[in-house]
């Protein structure tokens, strides 16, 4: 097998695992009904989680996710409440203003020649600030049209829904899949993970690209606070604290390399699910304390770096024996 | 034959100016089609700065550039790219995280519905690479082959999207003989499909060996152009030097071992699995022991471990009956061991600290954190190089990599020197070096070994190696092969001893 | 020795001048600002309360300087503020004595500083990405500790360090001065401080010159940990408890903001652990000034990303060239004069 697809067959054998290790003991896991659950909570961090795969594949990283998230459910929760907008209308102005505010950043990122760590860190404390000057209090959405929305799903056989929001996090996911792969603007996020100033000197357009990763990471941190709005029916800007954390977790254990360059979509969709997993599972057993879920995703992420690490080790190993018979040390 | 073929590229009146320093003044240079043309020069003479000039990485002072008879003005690399300037540098090429196709065509990948169509990619990679005899897995990773097929994907990907102009800027510096023989073959190819090449390169045997025409810059002028068949060797030096070299023919000597002490460290069956092939060693105090053969024989590997800087798995090293420790780096330099690595930049200097503290620094490690060396004795230190070594540089707080390579060479022998060591590595210390630092460092490696340093001095100019050297050590594929002393330090001799166990292999 | 101290000064000269003017700034909307009132032999005042707050971010300060000095950063000091104030809480409310909880609290920090080190110095793992991990599950772990609960305590001795005061200031005020102290004097005044530069800068040519780069690693990453062990018991004994979620929580950003502030470069090499201090204490007045000033305390974060914006944006070597081309462009022709803004830029330091 080639190594490249290693860490992804790693992480669908973990979850393959757990999931077997979860249904031996709860054989009600294996329903429908939970699959759609786990869908349906992770609609908004999955989301995110495809822009920040995105993000990292060009060896960047996005810190400002959450505070976006939050930001955005503030910002519809003010104004649904103080004007006769339809949501609609709404959502497409938020949307406008986070990927707007994704492209400065990346345009920051490129121009300044700044590391995109620093950058996004005031991001997040812009858009978080802005939350807490729209509102500091959670404010509830009660407009129709949310209602109508949060009543719109696929049934599925044996009582699982596919809920709006989870059909929508699916449908971000094989979008993400098409852009990485298969498309030009996916290649060049790959090369500038790669080497960026190669990239360069291959004619990579870098600034544009830049730009683009983190207008599409905003994009996506903007839709994922209207799906998170939808799912709480509420704007609160102290919510979503540390999202990002959750979605580098579920980028990590899913196999891309957090250094660039390397790495796949839909094993993303399969980090966030094992995520969802633990949680769903600490849930069902009741005993055990949320917190396990943080430290068991902590070590989840030590084991994949360390899988990585190892992997890097031995390619480099490979090459170093196949340079020994012509080519230079 | 090619004399009469018209110009594909004519540069004229070239400037360039940096603040403080004019970078190229007035420089012609002309391309014709179907012509190998090495741009040679010392370092700093323009040639890099030419090359950026021309495929816009720098914006010229001033100065026409015309292409096919048509005045150009690219503005990035890209620019001069899409008007048939392709560049291939000597290390940064490619992406070696995505697959050799996708290397082939980032950028201009075939498309159907709006979607990358990989099957076709795929496909007219591998249409590309047969036309340089390269059948390879196109869908695989490009780190996973030789730094010679990644160079050759290179090639092809230039040729493919410039056509015109191929700049190949030290292509050959880390490939062996027969990858360079295979790189050769594909110029030759191209030239003959009418392609002008412009090929930069230290060794003046490759520019014998496929230029047709040479220019020759020097400290941003150009000195002249001339047919590479008509130019005798000692001219193009001396165009390149700006004076006659003395002349360093009458190498047939070695040191005869001049020093010829006794036995000061003892390697017996020394080796690492893997980087080299355990080998004996025995080096005197006041000696002088060269290292030569082709890159990737094991020249590095073999300082390396000499260093602790890759530990040895098999064999002993003595030192007067005693057993040494050279488990690190730091345990060697308890043993008065010291070493200058190939490449400065990224082994040797500390960039942004001053030519005090990197002189500083050994001495400094080696008597531990909690033991500083007083501000005044670093001042003493660095004062005492800089007059000792000639460091040029104008003041001892500067930091060190805004120095020039020789300076910064120099900081890097000082910094061992106060370290008053017993036996020093040196692996390649005059490469890419102006000439002055070339020759004030050859002196310095005869005066140490003159008070009884024992040295061992890796080198890829024979001639140099063989003046100071007693013996001689040849290294091919990652074993010692051959020993010579005494008479037999020669030129002749040591390529005799490379292309010997060549043919044995063969 | 005077031109020593004035080269000192000078690279601190930004960081003086912008915490001078924004104490200015704040004394303009709050007149009795600056006054100080000593009562019960304790001295009080807006001042001393900026030092007094900063003082968790400031002891963060210490040790981020040095991890970024060595081309490092530490995510996780913010969770284990957190693991150490649960296990100091843990460790006085099971009945052990002061010294025995400070003693093991203190363990607990080096420990966990001791895991990021290995992971970054042995495993040779991207600095960013192995605090992360503990960064991600350090809260866990707090909350392990404590059980889920705010764990509360009152212990005399250990609400002392919170609150109490030595030389007429507070606690926290005289823990965080006497250590920046310490360390900086432990930096400066061995070698230490010359050779983690060393490190940072190039770290390859330093191990081949014999510098124990594995173990200087460590041991910052482990400086860093006990700093927030320090920090983590202040945290604690301010509020008399320990509170897994929220102990620390972000501050390891505010402490990488104050390192940046204080003008030590995130690529590693020159550092100054006074400058990161003073960054700490802009942090802090800014928060303070935005309190008294009638501020909603809600702008607090858009300032910070403002002030990062302004930093980055004379950091970056885009603008170097600018200024460079600038100063050039006013009649100084001088080649030297793109040395002297690169040397400006890197954060040049005299000792």
């Amino acid at each position: 097998m080639n190594p490249r697809y290693f860490p992804l067959a790693a992480t669908v054998a973990i979850f393959l695992l757990a999931y077997l290790v979860c249904y031996l003991q709860y054989p009600n896991m294996l329903s429908t009904r939970v699959i759609g659950n786990l869908l349906t909570d992770n609609a908004f961090l999955g989301i995110a989680a495809v822009g920040m795969t995105f993000v990292i594949l060009s060896g960047g990283i996005d810190l400002s996710v959450g505070a976006v998230i939050a930001f955005t459910g503030v910002f519809l929760a003010v104004l649904l409440q103080s004007t006769a907008i339809h949501p609609l209308a709404a959502f497409g102005l938020a949307l406008v203003i986070t990927t707007a505010f994704g492209a400065l950043m990346g345009a920051i990122i490129h121009h300044l020649q700044m590391p995109p760590f620093i950058v996004t860190l005031a991001g997040m404390f812009l858009a978080r600030g802005m939350a807490f000057v729209l509102s500091i209090d959670s404010i509830p959405i009660r407009h129709p049209f949310y209602a109508t929305l949060k009543g719109l799903y696929y049934k599925l056989p044996g009582g699982g829904r596919i809920t709006l929001i989870g059909g929508l996090m699916l449908a971000v996911f094989a979008a993400g899949m098409l852009i990485a792969h298969r498309t030009r603007f996916g290649a060049n996020v790959y090369a500038l993970g790669g080497d960026i100033a190669t990239a360069q000197l291959m004619g990579v357009p870098v600034g544009r690209t830049t730009v683009a990763i983190y207008a599409l990471s905003g994009f996506l941190a903007g839709l994922a606070g209207i799906v998170f709005s939808l799912y709480t029916s509420a704007g609160y800007s102290l919510a979503t604290v540390g999202v990002e954390l959750d979605a580098i977790a579920a980028v990590v254990i899913g196999g891309t390399l957090l250094t660039g360059g390397s790495g796949f979509v839909a094993g993303t969709l399969v980090g966030l699910l094992i995520q969802g997993l633990i949680q769903t599972y600490i849930t069902f057993d009741g005993s055990l304390s949320s917190w396990w879920t943080k430290i068991l995703i902590g070590l989840l992420l030590f084991a994949f770096i360390l899988l990585q690490k190892g992997l890097i080790h031995i390619s480099d190993r490979r090459r170093r024996a196949a340079a020994t018979v012509p080519a230079a040390s | 034959m090619q004399s009469d073929n018209p110009l594909v590229l004519a540069a004229t009146g070239i400037d360039k100016s940096f603040p403080g320093a004019k970078a190229l003044d007035q420089v012609d240079f002309s391309l014709r089609r179907g012509e190998v043309h090495a741009l040679l020069g010392e370092n700093g003479a323009g040639k890099s700065t030419l090359v950026k000039c021309l495929t816009g990485a720098y914006r010229r002072n001033a100065g026409r550039i015309v292409l096919d008879g048509v005045e150009v003005d690219p503005r990035d690399t890209l620019e001069a790219q899409n008007l048939g300037i392709g560049t291939v540098y000597q290390e940064v090429n490619l992406l070696p995280n995505l697959t050799v196709a996708e290397n082939l065509f980032l950028g201009r990948q075939p498309r159907r519905f709006g979607l990358v169509d990989t099957r076709e990619m795929n496909r007219r990679a591998r249409v590309l690479l047969a036309q340089y005899d390269l059948d390879i897995d196109v869908a695989a990773g490009l780190s996973g082959y030789s730094v010679a097929v990644q160079q050759v994907v290179a090639i092809a990907r230039a040729v493919d999207l410039s056509g015109k102009v191929l700049i190949l800027d030290e292509p050959t510096a880390s490939l062996d003989a027969h990858e360079v023989a295979m790189l050769f073959r594909i110029v030759r190819r191209l030239r003959d499909r009418g392609l002008g090449i412009v090929f930069i390169t230290h060794f003046l045997e490759q520019v014998y060996e496929i230029a047709d025409r040479i220019t020759v810059l020097r400290n941003g002028r150009l000195v002249g152009t001339q047919e590479a068949a008509g130019l005798s060797r000692r001219d193009l030096i001396a165009m390149m030097l700006g004076r006659e070299l003395a002349d360093a023919a009458d190498d047939a000597h070695g040191r005869a071992a001049a020093g010829a002490g006794e036995v000061r460290f003892r390697f017996r069956n020394y080796g690492r699995s893997g980087r080299i092939r355990p080998f004996d060693l025995d080096v005197r105090a006041g000696e002088v022991v060269g290292v030569a053969g082709l890159l990737g024989s094991g020249r590095t590997e073999t300082a390396e471990i000499l260093f602790g800087a890759e530990r040895a798995d098999s064999g002993t090293a003595e030192a007067g009956g005693r057993r040494l420790d050279l488990s690190s780096p730091r345990a060697a330099i308890r043993e008065k061991f010291g070493f200058c690595p190939e490449d400065r930049k990224v082994d040797g200097i500390v960039g942004d600290l001053s030519v005090r503290e990197n002189i500083a620094l050994a001495l400094q490690a080696r008597r531990g954190w909690a033991r500083p060396l007083g501000r005044a004795e670093q001042d003493r230190l660095a004062d005492h190089y800089i007059k000792a070594l000639d460091i040029r540089t104008t003041d001892r707080e500067k930091p060190i990599r805004l120095l020039s390579g020789g300076n910064q060479q120099k900081v890097i022998l000082a910094r061992w020197l106060a370290t008053n060591p017993d036996f020093l590595i040196l692996d390649e210390p005059t490469r890419g070096i102006d000439v002055g630092a070339h020759a004030e460092i050859i002196r310095l490696i005869e005066s140490l070994c003159e008070n009884g340093m024992s040295l061992i001095v890796i080198s890829s100019e024979l001639e140099e190696l063989v003046a100071y050297s007693s013996r001689v050590i040849v290294l091919r594929d990652r074993a010692h092969v051959a020993e010579l002393s005494g008479e037999r330090v020669t030129t002749a001799a040591i390529v005799e001893a490379i292309a010997a166990t060549e043919r044995a292999q063969a | 020795m005077s031109r020593f101290l004035s080269l000192h000064v000078l690279r601190l000269l930004p960081q003086v001048a912008a915490l001078a003017v924004i104490l200015l700034m704040i004394s303009f909307a709050f007149p009795d600002f600056f006054r100080l009132e000593i009562q019960n032999g304790r001295l009080y005042g807006s001042l001393v309360d900026i030092l007094n707050r900063g003082a968790p971010v400031a002891l963060l300060a210490i040790g981020m300087t040095v991890v970024i000095a060595t081309k490092g950063i530490d995510l996780s000091v913010g969770a284990v503020m957190a693991i150490c104030g649960a296990v100091a809480a843990a460790c006085i409310t099971s009945g052990h004595s002061l010294a025995v909880t400070l003693l093991v609290t203190l363990g607990a920090g080096v420990l966990c500083g001791l895991w990021n080190g290995v992971l970054v110095a042995v495993l040779d793992i991207q600095p960013i990405i192995a605090t992360l991990v503990l960064m991600v599950a350090g809260r866990g772990i707090a909350q392990l500790i404590t059980e889920g609960a705010i764990l509360t305590f009152n212990d005399p001795g250990l609400i002392f360090i919170g609150s109490g005061s030595l030389f007429g200031l507070p606690m926290p005020v005289v823990i965080w001065l006497a250590f920046g102290i310490v360390v900086a004097l432990l930096v400066r005044r061995t070698a230490l401080g010359m050779l983690i530069e060393a490190l940072g800068i190039n770290r390859r040519a330093s191990t081949l010159s014999g510098v124990s780069t594995g173990v200087l690693l460590i041991a910052a990453y482990m400086l860093s940990g006990l700093c927030a062990a320090v920090a983590g018991i202040i945290a604690a004994a301010d509020i008399r408890g320990a509170d897994a979620n929220n102990a620390g929580l972000w501050l390891e950003l505010d402490a990488i903001l104050a390192v940046v502030i204080g003008g030590t470069s995130l690529l590693g090499g020159r550092f100054s652990i006074a400058a990161s201090l003073i960054g700490a204490m802009i942090i802090q007045a800014i928060n303070t000034g935005i309190l008294l000033s009638g501020f909603p305390p809600e702008f607090n974060l858009i300032i910070k990303a403002a002030i990062i914006v302004l930093i980055l944006v004379i950091q970056s070597p885009r603008a170097r060239t600018v200024f460079a081309w600038l100063s050039r462009s006013r009649g100084a022709a001088d080649g030297a004069g793109q040395d002297r803004a690169d040397r400006a830029g890197t954060g040049q330091e005299a000792k």
